[in-house]
């Protein structure tokens, strides 16, 4: 039963709240003078990068800290009534009724050995005191509203048989079942791909306007704050910095953390020769060691000591309903444009270094794993790959999860070992050498640099040690002298104090051992480096640094570097040339400026238009992917996209159904696609930057 | 389903046979046979007539064939005399002529020995002894699941609380306690006339024909409590874990009441690891059944064993082993099967 069905003012009220938590040392403030209030059917955004708090700020709401965590100061208020003061009987009553949340991981957040249906049925039972029949029919028509097909079959399913973004629907469901005042999604849609996160962003904003439920938004990623939000509240180091209405936060910001956090992500307005992305310098303070005074302050770049440092910052008014904590934000001329740039523009890319063509890859799986039994089914990760990669160009491998583009890398590696074409490094022919037959200047010479830099460092051998070891297996050297020497030039190179060569990679934060993961892969000079999702791993303000890194050693070493990534947003700002991956086929081929602009693959043009983009002046078209991906162990017959395309029905008969379309040439732009040259020429672009 | 089954039930065959081959091979080596020869006929043998003693009655033949003819797949052993009728048929039991029994006397057959201890059929003394070890065990298991998972549920749903590190030490007491310990602690304590409680029986010998609280009340709990703490720390191990899972954060968001998620949440993902320890416990239950039949004079497969190995009753050994080899490859197909019922994300074809 809901309380106050009549209570009109703010959904939910947070004033001077602060949270800390305990440990046998000392008492750790997560949150601190942290005030936000959410009014009926708006939706505030949170945004911060990882350890600001955000998410410590949505437990507090659900009076769920844990056994350490507690509450110190200030109040939490929901529909007027404070929280803390409620029993636990009362508590219970509220949380999943009117107050609902939606996790980052959907599958953790599913209990894996209870049917759908009963999870979902047990909201409206524990709250309303429905019976057996009724719930199920609530439970039917929520699955119906959150947009999954075949609803039946779906309650009488076990999490683990749905796909990603199926699982995270059915947790919208669920916190959708009571129909509650107030939503909070806790980074509802980062274990997600970029298309299917785009339904569900939609879908989050239609059932909003639907219920007109208030909603707590809690994100890293400003674009997708932008297209969710009605306002937004800027987090550092347990802090509010700054909030307001999203246009005013986004064109007129008055913090220094936000114009970082802005200057470091890659807008379509960067560009990496001309505007490149500004890191911020410093890292996050850990809790415990703040600064006095404001806790950005030893990382901006409009620091004064004796004022900034002097005393705690209180929250200030900056215009209508913007506040933020600076107190020099009255002095600093916020249009003024970042410094501009004295790199060195990237040199021309030369002959070609790598020639893959007409690459397959096929893995064969039992049907069954557990009794070995059954007939083999193919899975075809790769697809007739043709491509070149130049000297010293960056050529980015863009595509969602399952298509493929790991297993291209693997074989350029040579973890695995092609089923049928070539890869011909310099003049040699490698698709079938194994890395065990390589020799130590072709491993050298293909290196790599992984994703999650926290699983990929030894844990037990330090910083230095990890790097001699691959200048021992590229045979770098005569001696261990010669070695260490190159070894400290290395991580001069990547910008790492020597003194880190005895350090252990615990010590290091994820940008720092990225970095050294990039000198381990440049240790012996190599020709191709693949960075496998080199920062999708990091915070915002250490991406940026760490990619500048990358094409900084790239551009003096004339590398080859191919980029995989899903985010296109980062692609667009460094890469040469693109390459769009679907299900295990090269969709779309050419350069940056041809990629992003008409005509184009209808499943590109689908990617393009999902990227969140933080920019208030963009103007995208909405395109959104009914359905998943479908399974490379089942792919659909002819074109790979055809299940989700929407321009099908311009081709006629049958075709996308039954023949893989031929890979069309516009001057060196590829597209495998069975669309006319008219409806090619009819494309628009996806992204347009409106004018000032 | 009915394919997994029968897989599993070709590899239970084939331990059994190896396992099986691996004992025959242990209690037939020469010094064995060399007792048994002179327990059987003279203890003052010589060594010639040792080995003529066991030449005459196939024991000297190669190993394999000795173990076909004890399995039921090769002709059992038979000597002929000089005019050519039968002699000695290793089939014949004492009173039966050699010449009117059939040629293969094997396990499969269902003809697993005679026992030179008891002087009965192997077969019949492990039916009846057999029988006696199952009502045991059946009370054990009784008490002994139950009783920990509610222990390791109760200590696991709240970790780190008073609840928790009371029964924490409870379970870990009674796992460090072997049979023989607890055994004679619970005599000393509940049974003896000396300074006794005198609430239960020191024997059990009574509870063969009638099962009274009294009388088997000890037997049950010694065999049990070792057991139960060791499950009991696996259950708690397996529920504070099920307890931090997001999956339970979602439920108590959701305003499930924590009996509920308990109950409902926890506990059968809670189960799944256990599950396995469980089945796995039942073999590890045969050795205490062994301790505590001789220490309460409790006459079921165990005290048999011990009788068995004690007077190098080969046969008897033989059939003891067969049947603890059973216990365990059976329990093992039944924890993977129910394992398949407890996981969802486990389906077989």
């Amino acid at each position: 039963m809901k309380q106050n069905p009549d209570y009109d003012g703010p959904i939910l009220e947070i004033d001077r709240l602060s949270i800390s938590f305990f440990t046998r040392l000392r008492e750790i403030p997560a949150v601190m003078d942290f005030s936000v209030s959410v009014q009926p059917g708006e939706a505030v955004g949170l945004v911060g990068e990882s350890g600001c708090g955000k998410s410590t700020v949505a437990l507090g709401v659900m009076q769920d800290l844990g056994v350490n965590g507690r509450i110190v100061g200030g109040t939490i208020k929901f529909k007027g009534r404070d929280l803390a003061e409620m029993s636990q009987a009362e508590l219970r009553d509220i949380r999943g009724n009117e107050i609902a949340m939606i996790y980052q991981e959907p599958m953790a957040s599913l209990n894996p050995a209870m049917k759908i249906g009963k999870q979902l049925m047990e909201v409206p039972i524990l709250h309303d005191g429905a019976d057996e029949q009724a719930a199920y029919d609530m439970a039917l028509q929520t699955v119906t509203d959150v947009k999954l097909p075949d609803p039946a079959r779906i309650l009488d399913a076990y999490p683990h048989q749905l796909s990603g973004g199926q699982q995270q629907r059915i947790v919208i469901a669920m916190a959708l079942m009571s129909k509650p005042s107030l939503l909070i999604l806790d980074e509802p849609t980062t274990a997600l791909d970029v298309t299917v996160e785009a339904g569900i962003v939609e879908l989050v904003k239609e059932l909003g306007v639907k219920y007109g439920t208030s909603m707590l938004f809690i994100s890293h990623n400003l674009g997708l704050v932008l297209e969710t939000c009605d306002r937004v509240c800027v987090m550092y180091s347990g802090e509010a910095v700054e909030d307001g209405a999203i246009a005013e936060v986004f064109d007129r910001m008055r913090h220094p953390y936000t114009q970082a956090l802005f200057r470091s992500i890659p807008l379509p307005s960067a560009n990496k020769t001309a505007r490149p992305l500004v890191a911020i310098p410093g890292n996050f303070p850990l809790p415990h060691e703040r600064p006095p005074g404001c806790n950005f302050g030893p990382r901006c770049d409009y620091f004064e000591a004796g004022r900034c440092d002097a005393q705690p910052i209180p929250m200030r008014d900056a215009g209508p309903g913007h506040n933020s904590r600076c107190v020099r934000f009255e002095e600093i001329d916020w249009d003024a444009p970042p410094e501009a740039s004295d790199k060195p523009p990237a040199p021309a890319p030369g002959a070609p270094v790598l020639k893959v063509s007409n690459l397959k890859k096929y893995y064969e799986v039992a049907a069954n794993a557990l009794t070995g039994g059954g007939e083999a089914r193919v899975v075809k990760a790769n697809e007739t790959i043709d491509f070149e990669a130049r000297e010293s160009e960056t050529l980015a491998i863009v595509g969602e999860s399952g298509c493929g583009k790991s297993t291209l890398a693997k074989m350029l590696m040579g973890l695995e070992t092609a089923t049928d074409g070539t890869i011909t490094l310099g003049n040699e022919e490698i698709q079938d050498k194994p890395i065990e037959d390589r020799g130590p200047s072709q491993v050298s010479d293909v290196q790599m640099v992984f994703q999650n830099p926290f699983d990929t460092l030894n844990p037990s051998m330090t910083v230095g040690r990890q790097i001699t070891r691959a200048l021992e297996v590229f045979d770098y050297g005569n001696s261990d002298d010669d070695r260490r020497q190159r070894m400290l030039q290395l991580l001069d190179l990547v910008k790492l104090p020597r003194e880190f060569a005895d350090r252990m990679p615990r010590q290091l934060s994820g940008g720092q051992k990225q970095r050294v993961g990039i000198a381990r892969a440049f240790a012996g000079d190599a020709k191709i480096v693949v960075a496998d999702e080199p920062v999708s791993a990091l915070d915002v303000s250490v991406q940026a640094a760490v990619t500048d890194l990358l094409m900084e050693i790239q551009r003096e070493h004339k590398t080859t570097l191919l980029f995989i990534s899903h985010d296109l947003s980062i692609v667009r700002y460094l890469s040469d040339r693109i390459m769009v991956m679907y299900l295990g086929h090269v969709v779309e081929l050419g350069t940056t400026e041809e990629v992003f602009a008409p005509p184009y693959h209808p499943y590109t043009e689908a990617l393009l238009s999902a990227v969140p983009i933080a920019d208030t002046h963009v103007v995208k078209k909405q395109i959104v992917l009914e359905g998943d991906i479908p399974s490379a162990m089942n792919p659909p017959p002819g074109c790979p996209f055809q299940t989700r395309c929407r321009w099908k029905e311009k081709v006629p008969g049958a075709l996308c159904e039954t023949e893989v379309p031929p890979m069309r040439n516009f001057d060196g732009h590829q597209i495998k696609c069975h669309l006319s040259e008219e409806d090619f020429a009819s494309m628009e672009p996806v992204i347009q930057i409106a004018a000032e | 389903m009915g394919l997994f089954i029968l897989r599993r039930f070709g590899v239970i065959v084939l331990t059994a046979l190896c396992l099986t081959f691996i004992v025959f091979f242990l209690t037939n080596l020469y010094p064995n046979l060399e007792k048994l020869a002179k327990t059987q006929a003279n203890a003052r043998m010589s060594d010639d007539q040792v080995v003529s003693w066991l030449d005459n009655r196939g024991y000297l033949d190669p190993m394999p064939l000795k173990y076909a003819r004890w399995l039921g797949v090769a002709p059992a052993y038979v000597r002929t005399g000089d005019d050519g009728a039968i002699v000695f048929n290793r089939c014949a039991r004492p009173g039966e002529e050699p010449d009117e029994v059939g040629r293969y006397c094997g396990v499969l057959q269902g003809n697993w020995g005679f026992s030179t201890v008891f002087r009965s059929d192997v077969l019949d003394i492990l039916a009846e002894r057999g029988w006696q070890t199952a009502k045991l065990m059946f009370w054990v298991t009784v008490v002994m699941v139950p009783g920990a998972l509610l222990l390791g549920v109760f200590a696991g749903m709240r970790e780190g609380s008073k609840l928790d590190r009371s029964l924490s030490t409870v379970s870990i007491a009674t796992t460090a306690t072997p049979e023989y310990v607890s055994g004679v602690i619970f005599i000393a304590v509940f049974a003896s006339s000396a300074v006794g409680l005198r609430w239960f029986k020191g024997t059990a010998t009574s509870a063969m024909e009638n099962i009274t609280f009294e009388n088997f009340t000890l037997p049950v709990l010694t065999v049990a409590l070792y057991g139960m703490g060791y499950i009991a720390r696996m259950t708690r191990a397996s529920m504070t874990e099920v307890m931090t899972a997001q999956y339970i954060r979602t439920a108590r968001l959701k305003g499930v009441a924590f009996r509920d998620i308990v109950l409902k949440h926890a506990l059968r993902n809670a189960l799944i690891a256990p599950f396995t320890v469980i089945m796995l416990q039942f073999p590890w239950l045969l050795n205490g059944v062994v301790i505590v039949e001789t220490l309460f004079n409790y006459k079921g497969i165990g005290w048999t064993l011990v009788q068995a190995a004690g007077n190098n009753d080969i046969e008897l050994l033989l059939g003891v082993s067969i049947i603890s080899v059973i216990v365990v490859l059976v329990t093992q197909l039944i924890s993977d099967i129910g394992y398949v019922y407890l996981n969802p994300r486990i389906r077989i074809a």
